[in-house]
């Protein structure tokens, strides 16, 4: 081990923190996307959608990082186009670990994301457009705001979660340090090297700290908007 | 002109209704809960499509299924005020009342921001959230916001349903001085007869989905219809005059009726001589008198003649007289009838206690405007 231990653990809650927050900034577009489209839209597939949404909860994470690794890895379809006309590699890099822990991290999101939307008035909407406020003004002027303690809380939650994804980021991005080498990841080489015991335990109790602040901070926030709102 | 014959079916509830409205003035839809009068404002309104039908505001087409025009709500600018007002609560009372007038920029203005909330009394509210704002106050706002996108027309959805009896005089006068004040046409939903008398000039009555009838009040009272939705205590005619007389210690005022050979009158304060004004003359308060009556606590007898006699509840006739042209119902018991041999073309004298109108005295329109002040605000409760 070359890096100082506590080097190693400084890099991989960097690495954690900013693996997180990419993959949240990717998805936070999409999960509004799909919860409005699972909660509003009627279209045919839309059970599917449904389905394929709530994949990752229930597959095993090496699954999907191995599909992603067939879709996106050098030769795979998605990932040789990329690789061929914008020169982008996902697999084995800090960008594919946070791919990784974005599809992961997805179905957590859209719930949130989707119960927030449920409970927003269709009232509220109904008074907007007699008000001169047309689909989309009214989605984001209305139904976007109000829904925001969700998109709050689903957005700390899967940056919580997504600082801890394990399976499907080791086996899409590999275990390179300070690449794709986040805190599960430095946590598991740890408990494997030698004489990794404390550093081991650091990193666990680190992971147990940052998760619990993760929740709190999103129990917080969510008050507070929901307070502003006044609810 | 609003005019609308439209049909939808919404489960089991089918409704087919058509009316027309002269505009400006107040149009009450008026009838129980259930007889489709949220269905029929909301297809005015565009936020429900009918099966069939049209809507016509002047000369806008709003809706013709024939011809497949549905002009979507937001461009309708129909102003509307729901039941539960729906204020934004993410936004201030400012912010709410501007919302409509934002997206109302490119219009021609008849109101300002000002304007209303001088109109509406919500000076002392604009930086407060919706959640912190009392029912009344809510209604205040939403009235507010919906005047000012600049509407064409103006939908007030029950807006005093949900508020207790003090509540809602908190709100009442404010809509009559938007009445008297703005030329924007209402519709008023209601099912309260009290709030009809008040603010409507003109009525559609709705039952199971079905227009009985549409005409000005006064005409309307006299309908047996009526009876169906207000029961069979409130029947009575409406009848509209002129205040010739204002005697302020006994807090009365003398009403010429019908072609000035009548005169009533009524408990009412505060209307000066020249105001024109509303009163229901319940037809179960009435007494009639085939000789001009002597010695008698009652301060009005009106000299007229019966029109026809029809049956009405249990043992008793309602007696329709006509008072120099305004008409007058009476409710007497079939045996007081036969006592006195009552029949149509008699000359009659209609006794009417003038403490009997009070409480169902109201300014009309078209006198009221600028006679009176602001509408006194309301003090603001702390809930």
């Amino acid at each position: 081990m070359t890096a100082s231990p506590s080097s190693a653990e400084l890099d991989a809650l960097l690495l954690s923190l900013d693996v997180a927050a990419r993959s949240v900034a990717f998805t936070l577009p999409l999960a509004v996307l799909a919860a409005w489209l699972l909660t509003r839209a009627r279209f045919p597939g839309r059970t599917l959608l449904d389905a394929f949404v709530h994949l990752p909860l229930v597959l095993p994470p090496v699954a999907v990082g191995y599909v992603l690794l067939l879709l996106f890895g050098v030769r795979g379809p998605i990932g040789g186009w990329l690789r061929a006309h914008f020169g982008i590699q996902l697999a084995f890099t800090t960008a594919g670990a946070a791919l990784a822990t974005a599809v992961m991290t997805f179905p957590l999101m859209v719930r949130a994301i989707r119960l927030s939307l449920e409970n927003v008035d269709r009232g509220l909407e109904a008074a907007a457009t007699t008000l001169g406020a047309g689909p989309l003004d009214r989605f984001a002027t209305i139904t976007l705001p109000l829904m925001l303690p969700g998109i709050l809380a689903g957005a700390v939650t899967a940056f919580s979660a997504g600082l801890g994804e394990f399976g499907a980021v080791i086996t899409f991005a590999s275990n390179v340090p300070g690449v794709t080498r986040t805190l599960p990841l430095a946590l598991y080489t740890a408990m494997q090297s030698p004489g990794g015991e404390t550093l081991a335990l650091r990193l666990a109790v680190l992971s147990f700290a940052l998760g619990l602040s993760g929740l709190l901070v999103a129990e917080f926030l969510v008050r507070r908007v929901r307070r502003m709102l006044g609810r | 002109m609003l005019s609308v014959s439209v049909t939808r079916r919404l489960g089991s509830f089918t409704l087919a209704a058509a009316f027309t409205a002269p505009t400006p003035g107040v149009t009450a839809l008026f009838g129980r809960s259930g007889s489709g009068k949220t269905t029929l404002v909301n297809i005015i309104a565009g936020l429900l499509a009918p099966d069939e039908g049209e809507v016509q505001l002047a000369d806008t087409v709003l809706t013709d299924t024939r011809r497949h025009i549905a002009v979507p709500a937001q461009q309708r600018h129909i102003g509307y005020v729901f039941q539960d007002a729906r204020l934004f609560p993410h936004l201030t009372i400012a912010g709410n009342l501007r919302y409509g007038l934002k997206r109302a920029a490119r219009r021609p203005q008849f109101i300002g921001f000002e304007e209303v909330v001088a109109l509406l009394g919500l000076g002392a509210l604009l930086e407060r959230r919706p959640h912190r704002l009392s029912g009344g106050e809510r209604q205040r706002v939403a009235l507010g916001r919906a005047l000012l996108s600049q509407p064409r027309l103006l939908l007030l959805d029950e807006p005093l349903a949900a508020l207790d009896a003090a509540r809602r005089e908190e709100v009442l006068p404010y809509l009559v001085a938007l009445r008297d004040r703005l030329s924007v046409p209402m519709v008023y939903v209601s099912h309260q007869f009290e709030e009809v008398l008040r603010l409507a000039t003109w009525i559609v009555l709705l039952e199971s989905g079905q227009v009985l009838a549409h005409g000005p009040v006064n005409e309307i009272s006299l309908r047996p219809e009526l009876r169906r939705i207000v029961g069979p205590e409130l029947v009575g005619s409406v009848l509209e005059g002129l205040v010739t007389r204002v005697d302020a210690s006994g807090g009365t005022v003398d009403l010429v009726i019908g072609t000035g050979t009548g005169t009533l009158k009524v408990s009412l304060r505060e209307v000066p001589v020249g105001a024109r004004v509303r009163v229901q003359l319940l037809a179960r308060d009435i007494i009639l008198a085939t000789q001009p009556a002597q010695g008698l606590s009652v301060r009005n007898a009106l000299a007229g003649t019966v029109r026809d006699i029809a049956p009405d509840e249990d043992e008793s006739v309602l007696v329709r007289i006509d008072v120099g042209g305004a008409m007058v119902l009476a409710r007497i018991t079939q045996a007081a009838r036969q006592a006195l041999r009552l029949e149509p073309g008699d000359a009659v004298w209609a006794l009417v206690k003038a403490v009997s109108t009070r409480g169902h005295a109201f300014q009309l329109p078209a006198a009221a405007a600028g006679l009176r002040g602001r509408p006194e605000s309301p003090s603001h409760s702390p809930w």
